[in-house]
C-alpha cells in the first residue's frame, strides 16, 4: 500500500493545503510519496522533501506543467498511478480540477472531500452542504481522493528527509493554454488558514462598507470573508466566498456580520470553534449556530466593536 | 454548433436535508425538488451563446428516474430546443454519469458541453472534469466568463486565489460557476411551449455501458449539532465574552 499526494504550489512554495492532504495519507498508512509537477520548481521539491513522514518526492520539472493545467497534469498522474493504491490531493480548486480527470482516465471513482479515514478503503464525506455525512467504501484498485483540509491538521513542514527523484512523462496535450491570473492582494491574511475571520453579507450594502470589516481584521490579525450574496452583489471578489461551493473554513473565531445564514453559507463555516453573529433580524438562521449573537444594526455595532478592540 | 447542457434534479437548495432514521440515505420522499442551481447557470449560458449566434441548437440532457422529466421540461421552458432523458431508477456515480454523457455527446456530434460545476446534493464536483477526460477534450471548470472565437474559447475561472484566464481548444467541456450569469425566470407561455418540445427517452441499459457503482454507502448520518449559544445585549458584553469566556481575542 502506498499513497501519492499531489503537491499544490506556485513553483516557489508548497501550498499549506497540501500539508493537510499528507496527514490524510498518514491516516491511511503505507508509504507516502509526493508529486511536484511544475516548471523551475526545484525549490518546491526541496521543501516537499522536508515534510514529515514523506518517503520520496517525484519531481516533474517541465514547461508543460508550469501552470498546473488539468489536461497535462492528469496525464502524468495516470502514468505514475500504477505504483500506488491511493492518490490524494487537497480539495482546493486546483485539486478538484485535476483529480476527477485523472480518476476518469484510470476508470476509478473519486471520493470527494473526505473528512475521516476509517480504513484503507472506507472514508467519511459530507453531502448535502454538510447536513449529512456519508460513510463510503471503495471497491476500486486505486482510490482517488480529495481531502477537506479543515478535518486533518497540517503535517509538520520540517523534519523529513525524503529523496528527490526526477520523473519524466506526461503529455503536452496542447488542449489548453494559461493566459493570465488576477490574484487577490497578497498582503491580506489568508482566509483558509486564518485563526480569526470576519465575514460580511448582503447586509453590508456595498463594497465600501467592507472597509469597516477590514479595519477590525487589521486589529485582530483576521482575514475577511463574505457570503455568496455579498459576492453575487459585487461587493467583494469571488475568492472571499465562504460556503458550500466556496471556501470551507474552521477558524477559532468566525464573526458573521449582516449574514442571514443560508444553508450553503453555514456549510462553509459551521465547524468554526466560536461563532459570533451580528444581525438586525433576530429570526435570522445564523443565530441558530452562533455561540454569541448580537441583534443590532451592524452600522452601529461594527464601529463600536472596532472602537472597543 | 450544437451544445449539450447537462442538468441534474436535486433537493431544493432552500430545503434542509433530513437523514433517514435507518441511516440509509437522505429522505427525499415528498421533498421539493428543483434543477441544480449551477446547471441553470450552464443552461443560461447556452441560451446567451445562441442569442449571440454562436450556438444553433441546445440539447438538454439528464440521467435519472421518471420525475427527471420535470427538470428537463424546466430546461425546455428556459429555452433549450430539445431534451434527452436517459432513464434509470439507479443513482449513478459521477464516473458512470460521465460515461453516459460521453456517449450522448458523441452521438449528437456536439461541439460544446456545458454543466454546472457541482451538484448541491452529493457535492462531488467531478462530472464535468471526468466527461472532459473521457472525451479527450479540453476542460474549463468553474467558468465565470466565456468567450468563444472559432476553434478557441477564452475562459475566466474562479479559483481559490482569485481569477484565472485560460484558452481552451474547441470542442470543450465547461462547468459553470455562479457568477457566470443570472439565469432567466421562466414565463408561463414558455412552460406551455415546453410541453410541445421533443423529449427523447433512452433506457440506460440500452447504452451497453459499465455504469456499476464503485462506492458502497455504508451509512448516512447527521452531523453533531452545535450547542445553543446566547444572545448578548451589547458590543461591550460581546467583547467581554470573547476575551474572558471564549478567550479567542
Amino acid at each position: 500500500m502506498a499513497s501519492l499526494v499531489i503537491v499544490e504550489h506556485d513553483n516557489n512554495e508548497v501550498a499549506a493545503a497540501t500539508l493537510h492532504a499528507v496527514t490524510a495519507a498518514q491516516r491511511i498508512g503505507g508509504d507516502i510519496d509526493l508529486l511536484v509537477a511544475g516548471e523551475n520548481c526545484g525549490a518546491v521539491a526541496e521543501a516537499a522533501a522536508k515534510i514529515a513522514g514523506v518517503a520520496r518526492v517525484k519531481l516533474a520539472d517541465d514547461a508543460k506543467f508550469a501552470h498546473g493545467l488539468a489536461e497535462n497534469l492528469a496525464s502524468l498522474i495516470v502514468e505514475l498511478a500504477g505504483d500506488y493504491s491511493h492518490l490524494l490531493v487537497a480539495s482546493t480548486t486546483f485539486g478538484r480540477n485535476v483529480m476527477p480527470r485523472a480518476a476518469a482516465l484510470l476508470d476509478v471513482a473519486q471520493i470527494s472531500d473526505i473528512v475521516e479515514v476509517h480504513s484503507e478503503d472506507t472514508f467519511m464525506r459530507p453531502i448535502y452542504a454538510g447536513n449529512a455525512l456519508a460513510t463510503v467504501q471503495s471497491a476500486d484498485r486505486i482510490k482517488a481522493i480529495t481531502v477537506r483540509t479543515i478535518k486533518f491538521e497540517a503535517a509538520a513542514a520540517e523534519g523529513g528527509s525524503a529523496g528527490i527523484e526526477n520523473v519524466s512523462g506526461g503529455l503536452d496535450t496542447g488542449l489548453s493554454t494559461w493566459v493570465s491570473q488576477a490574484l487577490s492582494d497578497s498582503d491580506r491574511v489568508d482566509l483558509t488558514s486564518a485563526k480569526i475571520v470576519i465575514s460580511g453579507g448582503r447586509g453590508m450594502q456595498s463594497g465600501e462598507n467592507f472597509g469597516m470589516l477590514h479595519s477590525i481584521a487589521g486589529k485582530l490579525g483576521a482575514a475577511v470573508g463574505a457570503s455568496r450574496a455579498a459576492v453575487d452583489s459585487g461587493f467583494v471578489p469571488n475568492e472571499l466566498q465562504v460556503g458550500q461551493t466556496g471556501k470551507v473554513i474552521a477558524p477559532d473565531l468566525y464573526i458573521a456580520v449582516g449574514i442571514s445564514g443560508a444553508i450553503q453559507h453555514l456549510a462553509g463555516m459551521k465547524e468554526s470553534k466560536v461563532i459570533v453573529a451580528i444581525n438586525n433580524d433576530s429570526e435570522a438562521p445564523i443565530f441558530q449556530v452562533a455561540d454569541y449573537g448580537l441583534v443590532a444594526d451592524l452600522f452601529e455595532a461594527v464601529p463600536e466593536l472596532d472602537a472597543a478592540l | 454548433m450544437k451544445v449539450l447542457v447537462c442538468v441534474k434534479r436535486v433537493l431544493d437548495p432552500q430545503v434542509k436535508a433530513r437523514v433517514k432514521a435507518d441511516g440509509s440515505g437522505v429522505d427525499l420522499a415528498n421533498a421539493k425538488m428543483t434543477m441544480n442551481p449551477f446547471c441553470e447557470n450552464a443552461l443560461e449560458e447556452s441560451l446567451r451563446l445562441r442569442e449571440a449566434g454562436i450556438v444553433e441548437e441546445i440539447i438538454v440532457v439528464s440521467v435519472g428516474g421518471g420525475k427527471t422529466e420535470e427538470t428537463l421540461r424546466h430546461g425546455l421552458a428556459m429555452g433549450a430546443d430539445r431534451a434527452i432523458h436517459v432513464v434509470t431508477e439507479e443513482t449513478l456515480e459521477p464516473l458512470a454519469v460521465a460515461k453516459v454523457l460521453k456517449q450522448v455527446a458523441e452521438q449528437e456530434g456536439v461541439g460544446l458541453v456545458l454543466t454546472g460545476k457541482q451538484a448541491i446534493d452529493d457535492d462531488s464536483n467531478q462530472t464535468a472534469q471526468m466527461l472532459s477526460a473521457l472525451l479527450g477534450w479540453s476542460q474549463a471548470a468553474y467558468a465565470s466568463k466565456i468567450k468563444i472565437e472559432g476553434d478557441q474559447a477564452t475562459v475566466t475561472r474562479e479559483v481559490d486565489a482569485g481569477l484565472e484566464t485560460i484558452q481552451v481548444r474547441m470542442p470543450t467541456v465547461m462547468s459553470a460557476d455562479l457568477r457566470l450569469n443570472e439565469p432567466r425566470y421562466v414565463k408561463l407561455p414558455d412552460v406551455m411551449k415546453a410541453k410541445r418540445k421533443p423529449m427523447d427517452k433512452i433506457e440506460l441499459d440500452s447504452l451497453g455501458l459499465d455504469t456499476a457503482n464503485r462506492l458502497t454507502t455504508l451509512k448516512v448520518e447527521e452531523p453533531e449539532g452545535r450547542a445553543a449559544g446566547i444572545i448578548v445585549n451589547s458590543v461591550a458584553e460581546l467583547v467581554d465574552k470573547l476575551r474572558n469566556e471564549a478567550k479567542v481575542i
